[in-house]
């Protein structure tokens, strides 16, 4: 028998009891749309996430003081003394670098009028700002003049400022004392919790150092970000005379790191939770395989009947496989859609871009489909073995 | 097949399409071995309408699932076509049935919520016969039955005795050697079965051999040769 006969004949045989048929598919339905809106949100979120940093810094390269340390604030408290001024200019010699600047930072309080707040303050060059694409809500950001002559001077986030003063505050040519001595506020910068002040003045009024915690690599282009990483290795490695790299003093994060540590972890969480909607796929095929065996018993006698005028064995299993097959076919279709029209309303509300990609379709109709020819295997199985007269004879 | 046959009753120079050697067939239901038939031998030949008949209990079911490949016997030989059809497993037997017999039951004769054509096509599907001939083979033969009208019915809209009709009509199709048709007047009432009866008759003439399994005997006296099966063994074959 042609395979579209199987299939119109599978078609009739659901017909007949239409409520039996979706109730069946309810369990694909939910599986494969659960499946579909977590691995869209999933892709969505990643998507938003990795635009979020790649906006900010496609092209920095931070070399981080320390052996692999890695993470948010990994180097914050690092007291690794390697990095120094002549490793900031040998960077700056190398092709395909807009500019190289040290980075100092740590943690300390910041009082105003008996208030005080912990915070972590970096030290930062005039550059800055431009290569973290920085906006300022009040006042000017640190200039050249200032980091050069040790201002005391001091730029806040706006969370910071609110912690401090209060909402709204015009805080500009106010002071704070930091570490015990008076920083003049001369700006204040958007969606940030940390206080940046001159370089200068963090590594020797504060710290009293003569290192830097991190050296950032402004590359001339996103493209170049990995030749360039090789490149800011080797040379650090020349400079802290190590053959081996493994052995290195310092280690390098890359925005497309920071991109694919992020990528992995949305990766795992969507995987897992992909897999506990799978589950719901699990139980839908039990459901099936539960309801095609009532079916092959009802239709004990048909398949009687269908024996004695020729049906073969394979002519019946065939046709109970390709009816289990379009049970969860038509549901995985419908819990695509399901799951399609859920992530569109979803991502509208939680403003992340709505992505639907191919492979989850062609997962969608692979996973329904597989769960047809697993969990109908065995009832159409038992119907095909049915000996003629046995299936006649049934009452 | 369209030859008339004068005296379909003598066992003449025609072939023998069915041949019964000391056929048993026995039951096991736990412990208790029940005979069904206790060596049962006869031939029909090409072209006959033989009539088999007699109560409840006595094997002529029995001795219809044979005929029909539909079980196996227990012990003995039985040749349908000069072949000796204990060899053959499953599917070859499924395919016994669908060249050499055409069935028609006593009920559920019939696919439910599929069309009376779609019906009678069935065993070309499972027969291989090409789609494209399908449909004209399947409405010649509801012609035959005078059903041609009623192909695009669906079969629970149709009565008892257009549904036996059908049921005929599908076991031409494939050109078989037998009719076997078990208690097809069963569910009917009298005008209908002896119109159906009629048909069968009709179709004995055409040259169609005929097996009816019955327990009326005004349905057997259609027949032009009666075996009595009594407690597992013929009482009398005339």
């Amino acid at each position: 028998m042609e395979f579209i006969e199987l299939f119109i004949l599978a078609i009739n045989a659901l017909r007949t009891n239409v409520v039996r048929t979706v109730l069946t598919m309810l369990g694909v339905i939910i599986g494969i749309a659960s499946v579909i809106i977590i691995m869209s949100l999933g892709s969505g979120a990643t998507q938003s996430i990795v635009g979020e940093i790649s906006s900010f810094g496609a092209n920095i390269l931070t070399v981080q003081a320390g052996r692999n340390v890695r993470g948010p604030g990994g180097g914050g408290g690092s007291t690794v003394d390697t990095l120094v001024e002549d490793d900031v200019k040998a960077l700056a010699l190398l092709p395909n670098i807009t500019s190289v600047a040290g980075l100092v930072s740590t943690n300390k309080q910041i009082t105003y009028d008996g208030t005080a707040v912990q915070s972590s303050i970096s030290g930062v060059e005039e550059t800055y700002a431009q290569i973290h694409e920085l906006s300022l809500s009040q006042g000017s950001f640190i200039s050249e003049s200032q980091v050069a002559t040790r201002s005391k001077v001091v730029v806040l986030g706006d969370q910071l400022v609110e912690d401090i003063f209060g909402v709204d505050a015009q805080v500009v040519g106010e002071s704070v004392r930091i570490d015990g001595k008076s920083f003049r506020i001369i700006g204040v910068i958007t969606d940030s919790s940390s206080a940046l002040a001159p370089l200068s003045t963090v590594q020797k009024v504060i710290l009293s150092q003569n290192y830097f915690n991190s050296i950032e690599v402004l590359v001339d282009d996103s493209e170049l970000v990995t030749s360039a990483e090789t490149a800011v290795s080797d040379t650090l490695l020349l400079r802290h005379e190590i053959n081996n790299v493994n052995d290195a003093d310092f280690s390098i994060r890359s925005a497309q790191e920071m991109i694919d540590s992020i990528s992995s972890v949305t990766g795992t969480l969507s995987a897992m939770l992909a897999g506990i909607a799978a589950i719901s796929l699990l139980v839908g095929g039990i459901g099936i395989m539960n309801i095609m065996l009532v079916t092959v018993t009802e239709r004990t006698r048909e398949i009687g009947l269908l024996k004695a005028i020729g049906a073969k064995q394979r002519d019946i299993l065939w046709q109970f496989l390709i009816e289990a097959v379009v049970v969860t076919l038509m549901g995985g279709l419908i819990g695509l859609s399901l799951g399609v029209l859920v992530t569109f309303v979803a991502t509208k509300f939680l403003s992340i871009p709505f992505v639907v990609s191919l492979s989850s379709i062609l997962l969608a109709i692979g996973v329904s489909t597989g769960v047809g020819i697993v969990f109908g295997y065995y009832p159409a199985k038992k119907a095909a073995a049915l000996q003629p007269i046995d299936a006649l004879r049934y009452e | 097949m369209s030859k008339t046959i004068k005296k379909a009753n003598k066992k003449t120079t025609r072939k023998t399409i069915i041949s019964f050697r000391n056929i048993h067939k026995s039951y096991q239901t736990g412990p208790i071995t029940y005979e069904a038939l206790k060596g049962v031998s006869f031939d029909i030949v090409q072209g006959e309408f033989v009539a088999i008949t007699g109560p409840s209990g006595s094997g002529k079911s029995t001795m219809m699932n044979i005929i029909g490949a539909l079980d196996l016997a227990t012990s003995g030989e039985y040749y349908l076509r000069e072949r000796l059809i204990d060899a053959y497993d499953d599917d070859e037997l499924s395919e016994i049935r669908n060249r050499d017999i055409g069935f028609i039951f006593q009920s559920f004769n019939l696919l439910a919520r599929t069309s009376v054509l779609k019906n009678v096509e069935r065993p070309m599907m499972y027969g291989k016969v090409p789609k494209a001939a399908r449909e004209a083979k399947a409405l010649e033969c509801l012609d035959l039955v005078g059903l041609k009208d009623k192909a695009n019915n669906m079969s629970n809209h149709i009565s008892g005795g257009q549904i036996q009709r059908v049921a005929i009509a599908r076991s031409l199709v494939m050109n078989p050697a037998i009719l076997l048709a078990d208690e097809p007047t069963g569910n009917l009432d009298t005008k209908t079965a002896h119109e159906i009866m009629g048909f069968f008759k009709e179709l004995n003439k055409q040259g169609h051999t005929i097996i009816l399994i019955t327990h009326e005997d005004d349905i057997a006296a259609f027949a032009s040769r009666v075996i009595k099966v009594k407690d597992g063994l013929i009482e009398s074959d005339k």
